[in-house]
């Protein structure tokens, strides 16, 4: 008799359990659903053709008649291409910059002995805390001052340096015995030498990860690319689909601005499926959004 | 010895100047320019010091606007996003099909230009003319009547910016919360369960307090990156944000600083110091508060 | 090569800098290597072994002293000016380099004008693996590589330069029982082959009785005694060499001289006629000691282990630095190992005394007693 409860009691709590599985997929679908919805609203509104749209007083869930009328216009009628190619110079030659500047500050914080090494590396986190608002007013006086508005220079230079990216790649750099340094000097290799060709090939994986977040930083910058420029030549794929927002096809030509917003999320979304596991990585490691 | 102490600065300078020039010269600059009362920025003059900016941004209506709207989103979403984040990461530790695949999806906002889907959001919300648009769609299936959420009423709009910002916060704090979840030793869990606790027990008093610290850095970090919110605003309600009465304390310093309301750093640098030292006293007090709660 | 080491020191500053001040690591060093030689550095952890070699090879500077090579002063020189091959404990292999990478890297260093063509640079890679007989392992990773394959890695990467002297630390540490019999006759084989200098530093007095042609021992940044081993292992210098070298160890005994004779507690142990009346340190070789009935130390006998070539008596005595005496004597000998006590007599060659405060040898014609030792009262 107890071993009947007991098969009865086994039942149920198996299909309690069975309950709950379901429920679990059924919140994770949701969400999952939740994420995807703007996507999928964005690629569909903007295979609808201007007429389509606006002749939906109810939103369809469909496109009876896909067109890539939009995407045409999207580069047509407004300088998408060229916020384009400017987003491209500007994150390539920022994300250069910076992991020079970041590769040879972690080398010296890791590698080399010099006056002050500590002192000079707890004021360099302590710039961690302080906050791009507080600090973006005078870069702001200074690149007027310097008349760099409107150019790249002007873009770039502000956005070189992370801290907290030097910090990450000095604790890589640290992980690297010290006996590997005192061979390469018997092997005849300089400072240099041993940091380009024994560091930073070792070190590849967290350098590849700064380059990543610091590539989805770039691309998605706006505050201060808004700042600095006024001149649509000039202009981020950020200020530009703002700009298309409020001037650009006419306030009513939704499924062309669709396209376009289609077009500048598209590199970031193949980086993070190419680069998944390194993003995410990276990110669970200290990057913060904003 | 000389040579080889020169040689790391030598390696630093790049960083140096970088660093210098862009953040450590203007951190100064900001509390003087703060003081700095009546500064043209034309002429680059001013007549006095003291502590006039201060007082005419507290006392401009505006900021009050900007300060009240950054304190709602701050108060609804950070617990909020951090609770819903909470649940679906355990979830998520707590299935293995399909595990990656939700995994990739949910991480998606990350990486995408707030500005581009912050426009699809736009689209989503608002009720125009010709179309009532998608959520009112929604509104109306369960028998609600339709609101602008987008130019209508104050708590539409408020509506809409926080579950926009809940939306593009939500993929770190779950990457975060799941690896915390996954790093918890499995054999708390095996103790527990010979212990005879059941699960709701094994989460609140196993779960819970070993990725508490976890979750204590996403209220800090939640608090800090909501302060400081701006470009979601902006993709929704558009770069007139005072107009719209939608402004927050970021975007009311760039407002001061350029654009049609422009011209004013004096004013932009003493409201960013009167938010760096609300967002200093909040980490504090939350600091303080988590050192109590672990000593007790 | 000769390698001359002029009065080296080497200090650092403390590093507990409260107490401030400085820490000698090396003391007062003077030692000439001669060309060709194998020598093993031997001491403790911390006699400043590693210090000596570090500085031979140029990543550390003497804080005083010369260091020439042949003729030329190297003190001031880096590392990669002095032509000298290292093998470090870890090998420090470079991880994301194939083996034949790694061997080429040194070559690749050199400036433009002193730089080989690369197939020239392939060739001396390659020949300097098969001299260390990895030369089928040339694309693999050192990952993908056992202990003492990366070994003979390393060697071939400290070779390919021609260095004029190669320095090894710790080279077998790392190595498994096995691999490191046959790694030293290949370090020995491969030393006399290229005929190059080479300094080792070891902790393992074995190793370094096992293949050196002269070693030196150290204590606290001192020379304790250099020369070949056997005679090392003979005459010990002093009860530190004495107890370094020889496994199992010597067996050191508390004594005192009284008028030319030596007394183990009662027991007169010996026959000294030169030495002074008073306290005085016996060492014992584990070889050294005879069993027979008649001998002047009586001890308790605890164990008798028999090991086929030869047997371990292992013995109590008060007077010994330890309490328990381990000795080894050949198979054949005869003794009762039932008895609860073994009276023994000592081999004066490999018996030595020692001043019992400093420790220095004492140099006497010392005869063996027979007969019971107690005999004299």
């Amino acid at each position: 008799m107890s071993a009947e409860t007991n098969q009865l009691e086994e039942r149920a709590y198996t299909r309690s359990r069975r309950i709950r599985t379901v429920l679990t997929y059924v919140l994770l679908t949701l969400w999952g659903l939740i994420v995807l919805f703007p996507f999928y609203w964005m690629v569909l509104t903007s295979i609808k053709s201007y007429g389509s749209y606006n002749a939906e007083y109810v939103p369809q869930f469909y496109a009876a008649e896909p067109t890539m009328q939009n995407y045409v216009d999207a580069f047509t009628a407004v300088p998408l291409a060229r916020y384009f190619l400017n987003t491209v110079i500007f994150t390539s030659v920022t994300t250069a910059l910076a992991l020079v500047v970041i590769v040879l500050a972690a080398f010296a914080f890791s590698r080399l002995e010099f006056r002050g090494k500590n002192l000079l590396f707890t004021a360099f986190l302590s710039l961690m805390m302080i906050p791009n608002e507080l600090v973006i007013i005078t870069n702001f006086v200074t690149i007027t001052d310097w008349g760099l508005r409107n150019t790249f220079l002007g873009l770039i230079l502000p956005s070189v340096t992370s801290v907290f990216y030097i910090y990450l790649l000095k604790e890589s750099f640290d992980q690297i015995p010290d006996e590997l340094y005192r061979a390469a000097k018997v092997d005849g290799a300089s400072d240099f030498t041993y940091l380009m060709r024994v560091m930073v090939p070792i070190c590849r994986p967290t350098i590849v990860t700064v380059l990543l977040l610091k590539v989805i930083e770039c691309w998605n910058s706006y505050v201060w690319p808004r700042l600095i420029t006024d001149d649509q030549l000039y202009f981020l794929v950020s200020n530009g689909i703002q700009e298309i927002r409020e001037n650009g096809f006419g306030r009513e030509n939704i499924p062309a601005m669709m396209a376009a917003v289609v077009v500048i999320s598209i590199p970031l979304i193949v980086l993070f499926l190419i680069f998944r596991k390194k993003i995410m990585e990276g990110v669970s490691q200290g990057g913060v959004k904003g | 010895m000389p040579s080889r102490s020169l040689k790391g600065w030598l390696y630093l300078i790049p960083a140096i100047a970088f660093l210098g020039v862009f953040v450590v010269y203007p951190l100064f600059d900001v509390f003087v320019y703060s003081f700095e009362e009546g500064y043209n920025s034309a002429s680059q003059t001013f007549y006095g010091t003291g502590i006039y900016n201060y007082s005419y941004v507290l006392r401009d209506p505006y900021f009050m606007q900007a300060l009240k709207n950054t304190f709602i989103l701050v108060i609804v979403t950070v617990p909020l996003s951090t609770a819903i984040a909470l649940l679906i990461s355990v979830a998520l530790s707590s299935i293995k099909k399909l595990q990656e695949l939700f995994q990739t999806v949910y991480f998606l906002p990350y990486v995408t230009n707030t500005l581009a889907v912050g426009l699809v959001f736009m689209i989503l919300f608002q009720k125009t003319p010709y179309t009532e648009g998608f959520v009112n769609q929604l509104i109306h299936l369960f028998g609600g009547p339709s609101v602008d959420f987008i130019d209508g009423p104050y708590w539409a709009k408020m509506t809409v910016m926080c579950i926009y910002t809940i939306w593009i916060v939500m993929p770190f704090k779950i990457l975060v919360l799941t690896s915390a979840l996954a790093s918890v030793n499995p054999d708390y869990y095996k103790a527990a369960k010979v212990d005879g606790a059941n699960e709701w027990r094994i989460f609140t008093r196993i779960t819970l307090p070993v990725i508490s610290p976890m979750i204590f850095y996403l209220i800090i970090t939640g608090f800090i990156g909501a302060f400081k919110a701006y470009s979601d605003v902006v993709a929704i309600f558009g770069t007139n944000l005072n107009s719209a009465g939608m402004n927050t304390i970021v975007g009311y310093v760039y407002d001061m600083l350029y654009g049609n309301g422009g011209g004013y750093p004096s004013y932009a640098s003493a409201a960013a110091l009167i938010l760096f030292a609300i967002v200093l006293t909040i980490t504090t007090i939350n600091l303080l508060v988590r050192r109590k709660g672990v000593s007790a | 090569m000769k390698i001359v080491l002029e009065h080296i020191t080497k200090r650092y500053p403390n590093r507990d800098k409260k107490r401030g001040g400085e820490v000698v690591a090396v003391d007062d060093f003077h030692l000439t290597i001669p060309d060709g030689k194998l020598i093993g550095l031997l001491g403790p952890s911390g006699c400043g072994k590693s210090t000596t070699l570090n500085m031979i090879c140029g990543l550390e500077s003497p804080t005083e002293g010369h260091i020439y090579f042949g003729e030329e002063d190297v003190t001031d020189l880096s590392p990669e000016l002095r032509g000298v091959g290292m093998v470090f404990q870890s090998y420090a292999l470079y991880p994301h380099m194939t083996v034949r990478q790694n061997i080429m890297f040194p070559l690749e260093n050199r400036k433009k004008d002193e730089r080989l063509p690369k197939e020239e640079m392939l060739r001396k890679a390659e020949e300097a693996a098969r001299l260390v007989q990895i030369e089928n392992l040339l694309d693999r990773k050192p990952s993908e590589m056992s202990g003492g394959q990366q070994q003979r890695v390393a060697i071939a990467r400290a070779l390919v330069k021609e260095p004029r002297v190669l320095l090894l630390d710790e080279p077998l540490s790392n190595l498994d029982a096995r691999l490191r019999l046959s790694t030293r006759e290949e370090i020995r084989r491969i030393q006399r082959e290229t005929g190059i200098t080479t300094v080792f530093v070891t902790h393992d007095q074995e190793e370094a009785m096992s293949i050196s042609d002269e070693i030196v021992v150290m204590e606290a940044g001192i020379i304790r005694q250099k020369g070949h081993p056997q005679d090392i292992y003979d005459e010990p210098a002093n009860l530190f060499v004495a107890k370094f070298l020889g496994t199992p160890p010597i067996n050191v005994f508390e004594a005192r001289a009284e008028a030319g004779r030596v007394y183990i507690g009662d027991a007169c142990v010996m026959r000294a006629p030169d030495v002074a009346d008073g306290p005085l340190t016996v060492g014992v070789r584990p070889e050294g000691f005879v069993p027979c009935a008649d001998g002047p130390l009586a001890c308790e006998l605890v164990a008798v282990e028999r090991m086929g070539r030869d047997t371990s008596i292992v013995a109590r005595h008060r007077a010994h630095e330890r309490g328990q005496i381990r000795t080894i004597v050949g198979s054949d000998v005869r003794f009762d190992a039932t008895a609860d006590e073994v009276r023994f007599s000592f081999k004066p060659a490999k018996t030595h005394l020692f001043d019992a405060a400093t420790g220095e040898r004492i140099h006497a014609d010392a005869t063996p007693v027979t007969g019971n030792g107690a005999a004299h009262a």
